[in-house]
């Protein structure tokens, strides 16, 4: 709105209003100076890395676009990984080292760059092959420096540059950062009314290669990718009910899948893949089920009015599901042992919404609106609560409506949807709720849904 | 000393603030520019007389244009820029004239309410040659809601009532009801919420007597809504069990 004011302001207005506005913002991070930080694996001294650019390892003319490809790759996929401090580029000392014998081992490990560590390599195009050559060199250590020399080859395409990135950068993650598998290499599916219809939309991690799954003409909501990445369920009208549909990423079709009637929302595989959670009014009104995969075997976990919906297994145990369920008036978040025994609620006030599992088992996160009701215009925030605890931390502090966060598979990040920038769109935050990312733009975007690898 | 220096900064930071508030104001009106000579946009207007009759009275139109080239009324068609005409309605109608011309498109409405006569002076079927559906749309009342709640209101039992007399007249009709929600909150729960409207609207008419074979629901969570400004009366809107006639 206020944008849309101060385009039919003369010009000298909108310079002074946006003077004051700048003023403004110098005033804000004195007020954001005491949030909370929490979440898996802080506290722990972060390594210090640098990227140099790769080096063109020959004259072919296509390595320049592949260089870009790659070292953009690279570069941002070790900032995205939350377990880095990432050397600024403008530190590096020049010229960027192509091979072991170019490295200067002081100049790296010195002020003002001051690494522990140093990727490098150089990539070359050959006919329509692209070879790269990839090192993680520790700096401080003289004497025995290589922690990591890799060899790819692929296409000589952008795209395989970025998929030989992201593995590097995913070697590299998983060598420092305790063992855990990076995310580089990993997917996140979500719903996009960019086509005029609400459809299952999938891209990389980082946002990129955005593109269509579905093209039904309908609405189609709620994606969830199996644990073995074969398989996405989702839910989607059709002319008489609400259908869990299930589609082959393998095959690239959909498959099979009963049809329930009623309103059949929000699936959720168990970790072994064997299993869906999911809310079906098949006895009447919507309660929580578990199904086989295949869709045999319906099992009614709760009962009564609810309506019970939006399921989310443990992921480390699959022995108990969070739900939620406004049988006690605005909805909350509830616990209960797989076989529905063992009733727990979680939340005891507001509204709250979107509850996933983090892969540890830890910690659930969920939108909430902590303070709601007449009078009391909440903000939809996300939080983070420990389970057994119960104590809670928020993680969105930027305003808009906070809704649907999940989990990436390595525990360091969320993925959820917010109208911050002024439509729903795609974010992703580390899990203690820094380094905050947009990943969509276009149309509206909701119901992200992170890969399990 | 480095208070003071804070104390400088900030004596300085808001000077300069108030200089460009005080800026602000004093540039806000520059002589607008001279507009581009326009095409002078018609004007239109319509009246009807009396706008309130018993079925089978006529009224009369009467309607003003000033520069247009083409008039219409709808269900009437094109007319001339000034005039009356005498119309005999069925039902409730509202009349709309639009007049186009260079300048732009105008339209000007009056609304003509109907009275139907006492049911006992004839039957309705006798003189309505209106078909089922359209008797549907007309008479069947939607049932709504509060705020994240799907319990039949104590108001809607008049709605309720209104629609068992005539799904009781129409013995083969069959719907779908569909249960909506308002925009806020979350889109699963929306859609289950949804689904226990739909459902609670048919418990209602079940329990009134309607058989349940006739009955359908559907929900559209906040999917589809009627209305979509974030005021309350438009929130009212969209939580509703909506009747759709199935054909």
């Amino acid at each position: 709105m206020r944008h849309d004011n101060f385009s039919i302001f003369p010009a000298k207005v909108s310079n002074c209003a946006t003077a004051l506005l700048f003023l403004l913002i110098l005033s804000v991070p004195v007020l954001a100076q005491d949030w909370i930080r929490t979440g898996t694996g802080l506290g722990v001294e972060k390594v210090r890395i640098a990227a140099a650019d790769f080096q063109p390892a020959n004259a072919d003319a296509k390595n320049a676009g592949l260089q870009k490809s790659f070292n953009e790759t690279l570069f941002n996929d070790l900032e995205n990984a939350g377990i880095f401090d990432l050397v600024s580029k403008s530190f590096y000392p020049l010229p960027a080292p192509a091979r072991p014998a170019d490295v200067k081992f002081d100049a790296w490990s010195s002020t003002p760059a001051n690494a522990s560590m140093l990727a490098f390599g150089s990539l070359g195009a050959t006919g329509d092959r692209i070879s790269v050559q990839a090192w993680l060199y520790d700096v401080k250590n003289v004497a025995s420096p290589q922690v990591l020399g890799k060899q790819y080859d692929d296409d000589a395409t952008p795209q395989a540059a970025r998929s030989i990135a992201h593995k590097f950068a995913n070697e590299i993650i998983f060598r420092l950062g305790g063992g855990i598998p990076g995310v580089a290499e990993s997917t996140i599916y979500f719903v996009s009314d960019r086509t005029g219809h609400k459809e299952i939309w999938a891209m990389d991690y980082d946002g990129a290669n955005q593109r269509a799954i579905t093209h039904l003409g309908t609405i189609s909501l709620s994606p969830r990718i199996s644990p073995d990445g074969s398989r996405l369920a989702f839910s989607s009208i059709t002319k008489s009910s609400w259908e869990i549909l299930m589609y082959s990423v393998e095959l690239g079709r959909m498959i099979s899948f009963p049809r329930f009637g009623g309103t059949n929302l929000s699936p959720s595989w168990s970790a072994d893949g064997t299993k869906l959670a999911l809310s079906s009014s098949r006895a009447g009104l919507p309660n929580i089920f578990v199904v086989d995969a295949s869709g045999a075997n319906p099992k009614r976990l709760t009962s009564g009015k609810g309506p019970d919906v939006s399921p989310s297994w443990n992921r480390k145990t699959s022995d108990q599901i969070a739900f939620v369920s406004g049988r006690s008036g605005l909805p909350q978040i509830y616990t209960m042992e797989a076989d529905g025994t063992n009733l727990q609620r979680v939340t005891e006030q507001g509204y709250a919404v979107s509850p996933n599992w983090s892969p540890n088992g830890q910690f659930l996160t969920f939108s909430w609106m902590r303070k709601y009701g007449p009078g009391q215009p909440g903000a939809n925030d996300l939080y983070l609560m420990d389970i057994t605890s119960k104590q809670f931390v928020q993680l969105t502090h930027d305003g808009g409506r906070n809704d649907y966060p999940f989990w990436s598979p390595d525990g360091r990040h969320i993925v959820f949807q917010s109208s911050r920038s002024g439509s729903e769109q795609i974010w992703t935050m580390l899990a203690d709720g820094t380094k905050v990312k947009q990943l969509t733009t276009s149309g509206h975007n909701t119901q992200p849904n992170w890969s399990w690898k | 000393m480095k208070h003071l220096k804070i104390k400088w900064t900030t004596l300085i930071l808001v000077l300069f603030a108030i200089l460009m508030l005080g800026a602000c104001h004093k540039k806000v009106a520059p002589p607008p520019p001279p507009p581009p000579p326009p095409a002078v946009a018609p004007t239109a207007s319509i009246t009807a007389n009396p706008a309130t009759v018993d079925k089978g009275q006529s009224i009369t139109l009467t309607w003003q244009t000033t520069n247009a080239t083409d008039v219409s009324i709808d269900f009437i068609g094109s007319v001339d820029a000034n005039g009356s005409k005498s119309v005999t309605p069925d039902q409730s109608t509202t009349y709309r004239l639009v007049a186009h011309g260079a300048g732009g498109t105008q339209d000007a409405t009056t609304r003509v309410t109907v009275n139907a006569p006492p049911a006992s002076a004839v039957s309705p079927v006798a003189v309505d040659n209106s078909t089922e559906e359209d008797l549907f749309g007309r008479q069947i009342k939607d049932l709504y809601f509060d705020y994240d709640k799907a319990d039949i209101r104590t108001d809607a039992q008049s709605a309720i009532q209104a629609d068992v007399q005539f799904l009781n007249q129409h013995p083969n009709v069959r719907f779908t009801v569909e249960g909506h929600c308002d925009e806020r909150g979350s889109t699963e729960y929306n859609l289950a919420l949804g689904t226990n409207r739909a459902e609670a609207v048919k418990n209602a008419l079940v329990q009134a007597g309607i058989n349940a074979s006739r009955i359908k629901t559907l929900s559209y969570g906040k999917e589809k809504p009627f209305c979509t400004e974030a005021t309350e009366n438009c929130w009212q809107q969209n939580r509703v069990g909506h009747f759709v006639y199935e054909k």
